[in-house]
């Protein structure tokens, strides 16, 4: 049963890949999905077709220049005008750009070199704080009390200094993860993990509780406003000019930094990505995995593991703090709720859901759990208002959908699904939805990628002959 | 009569009783010489004259006047933490993994004792129960959530553990998570399902909130009442009366030799014929129902419940545990005691001794660094021997 399954998908995927097809396919998905998306802006299925449209792009096999030109013209021209028709979408995918930052972040943390850490949202802090007191007017009220802020207080730096302070916040947090990762990388094993849980709360508790004696960081009610990077003038007309032709609507100055942020966003994914694969194929990368593996053998092979530990636990570190001062700004609020303990475990579902160690996988994680968080539950929960705001009754039951309690908001049950993601896929497919290239190679003989191997096989024959 | 020659069932009772005592009074005494130590060093400093200024009191009188009650808090507190740490230790012991669930194990033992005398409530039985009957309901009360928790404890394990056994460490410790984070919205669907709110408040009945008077002693301020909330000697007396029961199991039975061996060598055990699952299910069960019946005793104490209620104290049994030694009984009782003592002190002094810079909420920042640092500089804990880590 499963077997034939797994050979249909694969005869599938063949065909699919085959000649035009491809070429084909992903045109049609991306001129049906941005249809759909453009005349039902609110509906998620025609999101959902369009990021499929985008997935396709990257995984069928076409011609690697028409590939790039396809997500180019994807990323730099469809979104955004797609997202000036409906500015949630831009939410929705800038949020999935920032957290596939932190789950590359933390796949080369877990994934490369098998270091479970479950504190990995203090680093994020840690940007998000650093841009949070000096770009408000924080450092003006330390002697306030939290919440009294003067009308006429001044900001601390230009908003310019937004740009340095993202290559500022992956220093700092490179070298808090040293700091950190120094006493506490010669822990080993779920030890390690439970540290590293501990660390990320006393950073939470400790940014909670600084607004005395003193206020560094405004307690629990967080620090707002946060500057934004300054908008050059004339560039929200001029993209009101080019586009609100096509869209029908305006974009409002606050609107456009959506558009400002996801680009920024972007840019700091795609560095990501970069630096990530790099690393993978280098010499510390091929280090990492040997000390996943074997870290005994892999020290009495000459590598330096506890240095190597170490280079993880800060480039992991520096992705989640650049993103905090990214996230930061575009918030213009930062409070510590929006750094516990869920966010390190929501970013670990990301990496473990699409597969540990895989960069492809790890991105569609962040994206897959993003939609069904922002989009599938909170549709879900709107729905289930819409059915309590009317006469409804379930039938057999005679339960009347109004009676229905509040608190079973389907919105409200990201933990479950989170805790549901970790353990299926730990029980039933621990490398993920995608595998990394290198555990693919090392689960020789497991029927399934048997299966995978010959129909890639397959599909290169094909197209060699 | 020396110990050694009372026969094994008295010995197993007698034993952690009087361990029990050292480590409450060694505890007390070490926190509480320390603590004057530092009234004493304090004296005269800024936050001296600040007491002396709003209380009339300089920082010695208001060290010492406060201590009974600081000692009493922090004992009671750490029998609970004892009480899940002890979970937590009894499955690494066997399995060598972080339960990382049992939080919210202990979470459901707290809702299903809640529950049950909700119910009673209802009925209307509850209002009426005084003396004798009030404390016949807290026990059955308690025993309905070492139930609920002991059943859940098994389930878990069953479904979500036992297919990962042989799996990289690092696995089945991710379940567990996940584990934890289901059953967190588990417990708060079914109690938004039969009420619009998921946090219960433990019901008002009997005896318990009364307060004993103990002594009081002469102070240049004035006479120091020491009392004792009557629900924190019900805490005391039945975490004492459970850990000393399990002692009994794990010491003096024949499963718990069984469950020894399975902590010593799984597979040696399983070739001596001893049926290895079915003694891990048991531990679970073991150390579920102890969980559960903290978490009873939690609410009692606490008052009020929800469903995210078993992270903290979870997490400070889970340090409680490795400070003692993890997978180590007498440890877990140890760094209970231990951690109890230390919260409440801190709770109780650092905001005087800081001039309100650091609040007691600082408590919590402080179990964590202490567990850092336990694990950074000595990861086999107090009472734990040399165990060589597999990575």
């Amino acid at each position: 049963m499963k077997e034939s399954m797994r050979e249909s998908i694969a005869k599938i995927a063949k065909r699919l890949n085959t000649g035009r097809a491809p070429y084909i396919v992903s045109g049609v998905l991306i001129v049906v999905g941005t249809l759909l998306v453009y005349m039902s802006p609110r509906s998620i299925l025609a999101f959902l077709v369009f990021a499929t449209s985008g997935a396709m792009v990257y995984f069928l096999k076409m011609n690697k220049t028409v590939k790039l030109a396809l997500a180019v013209f994807i990323a730099v021209i469809l979104v955004p005008i797609l997202g000036a028709r409906n500015i949630f979408y831009l939410e929705v995918i800038f949020q999935i750009a920032v957290f596939a930052a932190l789950a590359l972040g933390l796949n080369i943390v877990v994934g490369f070199s098998g270091i479970l850490n479950l504190g990995y949202v203090a680093f994020y802090a840690v940007g998000a704080y650093l841009w949070g007191f000096f770009g408000s007017q924080q450092a003006f009220l330390l002697h306030e009390i939290p919440g009294t802020a003067p009308l006429n207080t001044p900001f601390l730096m230009a908003p310019e200094w937004f740009y340095i302070f993202v290559f500022l916040g992956i220093i700092v947090a490179a070298f808090v993860g040293l700091i950190l990762g120094l006493p506490v990388l010669r822990v080993r094993g779920d030890y390690l993990a439970i540290v590293t849980l501990g660390f990320g709360e006393v950073v939470r508790q400790l940014v909670n509780n600084l607004d005395k004696p003193l206020n560094l960081t405004n307690g629990p009610q967080g620090i707002t406003p946060i500057q934004r990077p300054p908008m050059p003038k004339g560039l929200v007309d001029a993209f009101n000019s080019m586009v609100s032709p096509l869209v029908g609507n305006q974009v409002t100055e606050s609107q456009f930094y959506n558009i400002v942020f996801y680009f920024i966003a972007l840019v700091v994914v795609i560095l990501a990505i970069i630096v990530t694969a790099r690393l993978d194929d280098s010499k510390i990368g091929r280090a990492w995995t040997a000390i996943r593996e074997d870290e005994l053998a892999a020290s009495a092979m000459g590598i330096p593991a506890n240095k190597m530990k170490l280079v993880a636990f800060a480039v992991g570190a520096s992705f989640a703090g650049g993103m905090g001062v990214i996230f930061a700004a575009s918030r213009t609020f930062v409070s510590p709720d929006s750094f516990n303990f869920m966010q390190s475990i929501g970013v670990l579902t990301m990496v473990i859901l699409g597969g540990i160690g895989s960069i492809p996988g790890v991105i569609i994680g962040a994206a897959v759990v993003i939609i069904l968080n922002l989009q599938v539950l909170q549709s879900f929960s709107l729905y289930l208002t819409q059915l309590r705001q009317s006469e409804a009754v379930i039938p057999i039951i005679n339960f009347a959908w109004k009676n229905l309690s509040t608190q079973l908001d389907p919105a409200k049950y990201q933990r479950l699904l989170f805790g549901l993601i970790l353990v299926l896929m730990m029980i039933y497919r621990p490398a993920g939805l995608l595998p990394a290239a290198r555990r693919k190679r090392e689960l020789k003989g497991n029927a399934e990628n048997d299966a995978l191997k010959a129909s890639k096989d397959a599909a290169k024959e094909k197209s060699n002959g | 009569m020396r110990i050694a020659q009372l026969p094994l069932s008295v010995r197993e009772i007698v034993k952690p009783l009087g361990r029990m005592v050292v480590f409450v009074v060694g505890a007390g005494a070490l926190f509480s010489a320390v603590m004057i130590l530092l009234a004493l060093l304090f004296k005269g400093s800024a936050a001296d004259l600040q007491l002396i200024e709003y209380m009339d009191v300089g920082i010695l009188p208001y060290t010492i006047s406060i201590l009974p009650q600081v000692l009493i808090d922090g004992v009671t507190l750490g029998f609970v933490y004892a009480a899940i740490a002890l979970g937590y230790t009894m499955v690494y012991g066997v399995l060598e993994f972080i339960n990382f669930a049992h939080s919210e194990i202990f979470a459901i033992g707290a809702f299903a004792g809640v529950e049950f005398l909700l119910f009673m409530e209802r009925l209307g039985i509850l209002s009426g129960a005084t003396g004798l009957f009030a404390y016949i309901l807290l026990v059955m009360a308690v025993l309905a959530g070492m139930m609920a928790s002991g059943t859940a404890a098994v389930i878990v394990e069953r479904t979500a553990y036992r297919p990962l056994r042989n799996a990289p460490r690092i696995v089945p410790l991710i379940s567990a998570i996940g584990v934890s984070f289901i059953l967190q919205d588990l417990i708060r669907l079914v109690e938004s399902l039969t009420s619009g709110q998921f946090h219960r408040i433990f019901p008002t009945f009997g005896p318990f909130d009364d307060r004993v008077s103990l002594f009081s002693f002469d102070m240049k301020m004035g006479p120091v009442d020491v009392d004792i909330q009557v629900k924190s000697i019900v805490v005391i007396v039945a975490a004492v009366l459970m850990l000393v029961g399990l002692n009994y199991i794990v010491n003096a039975t024949r499963i718990g030799k069984a469950i020894r061996a399975v902590a010593q060598d799984r597979s040696s055990a399983s070739l001596m014929g001893v049926y290895v699952n079915g003694v891990i299910a048991f531990t679970f069960l073991l150390g579920g129902a102890l969980g559960g019946a903290a978490g009873v005793l939690y609410a009692l104490k606490f008052t009020r419940i929800d469903p995210f209620i078993g992270f903290f104290p979870g997490m400070k049994a889970f340090t409680a545990a490795v400070l003692g030694g993890i997978g180590n009984l007498t440890g877990a009782l140890l760094g209970g005691i231990v951690l109890g003592m230390l919260e409440s002190f801190a709770g109780a002094y650092l905001t005087t001794f800081t001039m309100g810079a650091m609040g007691a909420e600082y408590k919590d920042i402080i179990a964590f660094a202490i567990l850092i640092l336990i694990l950074i500089f000595r990861p086999s804990g107090l009472l734990g021997e040399q165990v060589s880590q597999k990575a």
